[in-house]
């Protein structure tokens, strides 16, 4: 088992004619992933490694039944690739781009919550459930199928801690990306209750960083709801205040979000919070009930 | 990307929020001018500043007369306030206020939403009424499918106020405040204090507009205003080339790919003894040409003793990487010390290559972290 994505994700890909669009597809489809099609408005009819590409999402859905959408179009076109995804039906809809205006994905945000689909990202590297299915641009191969569930706020850090992971013999259930920007979809609160009800996760890691106070919500909503075992990172100790760390939502504002606070907050509950993301292994695997 | 003072209140004014006539100055001269033009007896002198705290570093000042506006104008030019030397005032009429208050709109990260901040304290340092007396600030979230709709204004207004004409005062400008934030793409719209004065009129006396970075390319005169500090435009050039930059004033360099891992990377070093010059992602790849750059931007930091490359090579093989650091490096003639962290697809084949050639080669982030602290001594 796994969360979000499986062997019944039937994906489309969103600019599949695109220099990063094919690539990834390409990719994706080569690992397994079940891609049914993509878009890209006036080619249809062609087709990317025989992936069939469609005008628009509507076509794409009525002909391959698809249920997900990942997009990987430039910023200033992400937000109406969400809208067309959300009124097109698909209900799992994954934004790779990065440097979409904030307003835009607040608007795109509330019109996918409204018909009933999810958003993950923008600004975010995807998802793997492994040997099942990748939607985004995850490096495939360093992930191994196992119990551990992964969420974080990046991409190449998380990629650092699957590594230690699968490296100390400890597979993913899956692994999540959900974004560096300061408003993205799917966050830690409705991960964590995925992972805590799927009963092949028997543990979590979650790569947190500075900006905003998601990670003190998470720490309160992990006290509360979450019995499986939690350890925890947070990347930007040493940051400034005042500077963005490359993730617009990386960003000490008035002395809050800062990485101490997030640390504190998890210490509070019990939760470790690991000083280099090679720990989190060990943190986790002495905590698993056996 | 943050903008003065008046330039907030021009953008305020052509949406129709009343605030007080002022007009900016560069010498004293200008002043004079500018005093004559407002035709009012008081004046009120403020430093224009990218930075908060004016107020408290001396840098808002009422003149009661021409000699006095003169006065301040000449103390406040030129004044270092936080760094920023201030190099124009504006000059405002001084306005007859009965009570301030505190209105804003933010983008909230928890509701994803923009939100509408509203208080009695103006005037204040709102964080720290937020973190002291959090009851006597009120929030709206604001749904962007409908906005903010007349009922929805006078509800926030009558947190404010209990007369109904000066609720039908503030409603529009509540609404026009959400209008210019949303139309310009801002991630803050700040009025504080917003002033009902002793005549009965509301009106913004100050004006705090940030905006967001992603959004600037569709808004070209406002990004046109942007005033760099040294700092920012090391940052900015370094953003043109593909990279996150920022300095942090340690010894040792680092060159790392994704900002995630980049700030790991810092933090590591400083666990270990050593402090990190600077916070560097140059992104996905790690092509020759993106090594030889991102090595130039390090190497004019007088500071760096030693460079610290870690890279997580995940679509982008380390074999590949390994080779791209070696043509990087036939380029670049350099003495500081390079200690070399390659991870991921194919690290074993990368890390051979990379054996026997001046770097220093370390498997685990934790080891190249300790190596660079050391050759850093």
């Amino acid at each position: 088992m796994s969360i979000l994505i499986n062997k019944d994700t039937r994906l489309i890909v969103q600019g599949i004619t695109g220099r990063d669009g094919s690539f990834h597809a390409t990719k994706m489809k080569a690992y397994g992933t079940n891609v049914v099609g993509g878009t890209s408005p006036g080619k249809a009819g062609e087709n990317v490694e025989g992936i069939p590409v469609f005008n628009t999402v509507k076509d794409a859905v009525n002909e391959t039944n698809a249920n997900t959408s990942v997009i990987f179009v430039p910023a200033k076109f992400a937000k109406d690739a969400i809208l067309e995804a959300a009124d097109s039906g698909i209900k799992l809809i994954v934004c790779i781009t990065e440097g979409v205006p904030t307003l835009d994905v607040v608007e795109a945000y509330h019109f996918v919550k409204s018909k009933g689909a999810q958003l993950i990202g923008p600004n975010c590297p995807g998802l793997i459930s492994p040997e099942e299915s990748m939607v985004g641009i995850m490096p495939t191969m360093i992930f191994k199928k196992g119990g551990t569930g992964v969420i974080s706020r990046s991409g190449t850090l998380t990629y650092e801690v699957v590594y230690n992971l699968t490296a100390s013999g400890m597979g993913q259930s899956t692994a999540i990306g959900v974004g560096g920007d300061p408003v993205v979809g799917l966050y830690y609160q409705e991960l964590l209750e995925m992972f805590e009800n799927d009963p092949e996760t028997d543990s979590i890691a979650l790569i947190g960083e500075i900006g905003g106070d998601a990670e003190e919500r998470a720490a309160a909503y992990i006290k509360e709801h979450i019995t499986k075992p939690v350890a925890v990172f947070i990347a930007g100790q040493q940051a400034p205040p005042g500077k963005q760390m490359g993730h617009a939502g990386a960003i000490i504002s008035s002395g809050s979000g800062t990485a101490a606070e997030k640390i504190a907050a998890f210490e509070a509950v019990g939760v470790p919070v690991a000083k280099e993301p090679s720990e989190i292994p060990e943190l986790l695997r002495s905590r698993i009930k056996k | 990307m943050k903008i003065h003072e008046y330039q907030a209140k021009e953008i305020f004014a052509s949406y129709g929020i009343p605030v007080d006539k002022s007009i900016v100055c560069r010498t004293v001269d200008d002043a004079v001018k500018a005093y004559e033009m407002l035709d009012s007896q008081k004046v009120i002198v403020k430093a224009q500043v990218l930075t908060g705290g004016r107020g408290k570093a001396g840098g808002v000042k009422l003149a009661k007369d021409e000699m006095e506006m003169r006065k301040h104008t000449a103390d406040i030019l030129g004044m270092d306030i936080k760094g920023f030397v201030v190099d124009r005032v504006l000059i405002g009429q001084a306005v007859n206020i009965a009570s301030e208050y505190y209105v804003s709109y933010i983008v909230d990260r928890s509701t994803k939403s923009t939100i509408m901040m509203l208080s009695k304290e103006g005037g204040m340092d709102i964080e720290e009424v937020a973190r002291t007396t959090p009851e006597k600030i009120h929030k709206f979230v604001i749904d962007p499918m409908i906005g903010v709709p007349d009922y929805l204004a006078r509800e926030a207004a009558f947190k404010l106020f209990d007369d109904i004409n000066l609720v039908n005062q503030a409603v529009p400008i509540f609404q026009n405040l959400y209008k210019l934030f949303v139309e310009k793409d801002a991630s803050l719209a700040e009025i504080n204090p917003l002033v009902l004065t002793a005549e009965g009129k509301i009106m913004a006396i100050d004006a705090k507009m940030t905006f967001d970075d992603n959004a600037l390319y569709r808004h070209p005169k406002i990004a046109a205003l942007f005033e760099p500090t040294e700092e920012e435009k090391k940052e900015k050039n370094a953003k043109s080339k593909g990279f996150s930059y920022v300095n942090l004033g340690g010894e040792i360099g680092c060159m790392v790919n994704g900002a995630g891992l980049a700030m790991a990377t810092m933090d590591m070093i400083k666990l270990y003894g050593g402090n990190p010059a600077n916070f560097l992602d140059i992104g996905g790849s790690s092509n020759p040409t993106k090594v030889i750059e991102a090595m130039k931007l390090l190497l004019s930091d007088k500071n760096v003793k030693v460079v610290l490359i870690n890279i997580f090579g995940g679509i982008t093989r380390c074999d590949d990487v390994a080779n791209g650091l070696l043509e990087a490096f036939n380029q670049i003639q350099t003495d500081i010390p390079i200690v070399i962290r390659l991870t991921g697809t194919n690290e074993k084949e990368g890390r051979a290559l990379l054996q026997g050639t001046k770097f220093n080669v370390a498997e685990t982030m934790g080891e190249a972290g300790k190596k660079a602290v050391e050759l850093a001594r």
